[in-house]
């Protein structure tokens, strides 16, 4: 039986399924998000956690369970859901070659954005990341953190529900990190956006953050950091980590 | 979505292509070099040892270069339509083709799009390479050079929607140039690129019958009967049905969870 979904629920993921062939990606998994939450996806290498995004981001296509996010159905209005979501994928989908401003136009476009709206978005959008002043610059002079800046301004261009980052801090050094998830949470806080934050740097998360654990595509774990260091006896989140993503253990969230 | 939203997409889509050629200028010469080497030595030599009688859409004899010229500007639109397949396939893995299918247009459109703003950036190569050829005594009609540009459209499309549907069924990047050998070179060489069709029925009715089978042959011909003006209807239901097969096909076999699935397999 589906799970039920609160009113508040911004995502939900009941019940999912994905096979690369005979090889389980996923199992069974279930989980909740709600509006202006910074919710972690925690989960090794090899997880299930990048399969997981290219679902919800429709670049998948789905093959047992329901995604639903505002209400909406995936598989029934897949248009609509995506364009709620706004997606950092872990490798750079920038185009070296052309300007932050002509690298964001692209995106605008694609998104139906009109062409008035669209110079006030990416004006907008650059100023909040703090890189207004490089709009022309090709994407190739900036740095791993600039980079991943004009990756967030650009998924947040056509304004969704959800922000999808996966594995956004991989290659940064660890200011740009620190910057860089500050950065997001200010988002959930400020603008109310869900964000789904797949990592596998225990560091990135807080205490009261909402965190669901994967391992080998199933759910370990599903409350907060804090609830989940409790229910393993752990005093750390990464012992916690290491004892459930252990061979044989297995906790229920 | 309106029809508005599917215009902006289509004209981003197109810019892009347009802001990677204008950036990529190496692409643009090494794009050109190919063809002028086949006009300017391979013609030069052949021009001797190959007389071409009079055939149409031509009304007096004509030199080498001007029967291959047609042929060349094809070979433009298929390196450039094989070229883009293969960054469409490297972008389905790893890069900016992602961006493109998140868009909430329909998947179909979007790849169609991406198809023809390939096919449009193609165009500009061509013209260059017909500009120089003509300091090589190819000088067909003004008007066949604004006439050409819709099949040389048409040509590119046809191209392009092949080239990507080979490309969906490619296990790893390193593969393609190898695909390519043998799908590049033979089109090309199975043509009436090089040589007219009455040669190549002289040499074997096999070979005529390849010949006539492959869909560049008749592409080449369409560029040459428009190129100086003439209508030629079997090439252009030919091409025109390849083109909707072709682009159908790969819009169909393009599918981003294949080369994940492969990598996560292999």
């Amino acid at each position: 039986m589906p799970a039920t979904v609160s009113p508040a629920t911004l995502l939900a993921v009941e019940q999912l399924e994905f096979r690369y062939g005979n090889t389980p990606a996923l199992r069974d998994l279930s989980f909740q998000l709600q509006s202006g939450q910074f919710h972690a996806l925690l989960g090794p290498n090899g997880a299930g956690k990048s399969t997981l995004f290219a679902l919800i981001s429709r670049l998948f296509a789905l093959q047992q369970g329901r995604i639903v996010l505002d209400g909406i159905d995936l598989e029934r209005a897949p248009a609509k859901v995506l364009g709620r979501i706004g997606m950092v994928f872990q490798q750079s989908t920038l185009d070296l070659d052309l300007s932050v401003a002509e690298n964001l136009n692209y995106h605008a476009t694609l998104q139906g954005i009109g062409w008035r709206e669209r110079k006030v978005r990416i004006n907008d959008e650059l100023t909040r990341v703090g890189l207004e002043q490089r709009t022309k610059e090709r994407v190739r002079t900036l740095n791993g953190g600039h980079r991943r800046r004009v990756e967030i301004a650009r998924a947040l261009l056509h304004r969704p529900r959800l922000l999808l980052l996966d594995e956004a801090t991989v290659g940064l050094d660890s200011h740009a990190r620190t910057d860089l998830n500050r950065h997001v949470r200010g988002l959930c806080r400020d603008q109310g956006l869900g964000v789904l934050w797949a990592t596998h740097l225990i560091e990135e998360i807080q205490p009261d953050d909402p965190v669901t654990l994967i391992h080998r595509g199933r759910l370990l774990a599903n409350s907060t950091s804090a609830e989940i260091c409790a229910r393993v006896g752990a005093e750390r989140l990464v012992d916690a980590f290491e004892t459930l993503t252990a061979p044989r253990a297995e906790v229920n969230g | 979505m309106n029809m508005s939203a599917y215009l902006q997409a289509f004209v981003g889509i197109l810019f892009r292509e347009l802001l990677r050629f204008v950036h990529q200028r190496t692409r643009f010469f090494s794009a050109l070099v190919r063809p002028l080497v086949w006009l300017a030595v391979f013609a030069a030599g052949f021009r001797a040892a190959l007389g071409i009688s009079i055939i149409q859409p031509y009304d007096t004899y004509i030199t080498y270069e001007v029967y291959i010229a047609p042929g060349l500007c094809a070979m433009v639109l298929l390196f450039n339509a094989m070229q883009s397949s293969l960054s469409m396939v490297y972008d389905r893995e790893m890069g900016s083709m992602r961006v493109l299918l998140m868009s909430p247009l329909p998947r179909s459109y979007l790849l169609l799009c991406k198809l023809i703003a390939s096919a449009l950036v193609a165009l500009p190569q061509v013209y260059a390479f017909l500009a120089i050829a003509w300091f090589f005594g190819v000088e067909p009609p003004p008007s066949g050079y604004l006439l050409a540009a819709p099949v040389l459209l048409l040509t590119g499309l046809m191209l392009g929607g092949l080239g990507l549907f080979i490309s969906s069924f490619i296990r790893q990047l390193e593969n393609f140039a190898g695909v390519m050998n043998f799908v590049i070179f033979p089109m090309f060489f199975l043509s009436s690129a090089l040589y007219p069709l009455w040669k190549m029925q002289e040499a074997g009715e096999w070979l005529y019958t390849l010949c006539r089978l492959n869909p560049f042959t008749h592409a080449v011909e369409l560029i040459r009967f428009t190129l100086y003006g003439q209508w030629h209807g079997e090439a252009i239901g030919i091409v025109t049905g390849c083109t909707l097969l072709f682009v159908s096909a790969a819009i169909v076999a393009f599918n981003p969870q294949r080369g994940f699935m492969r990598a996560r397999n292999s």
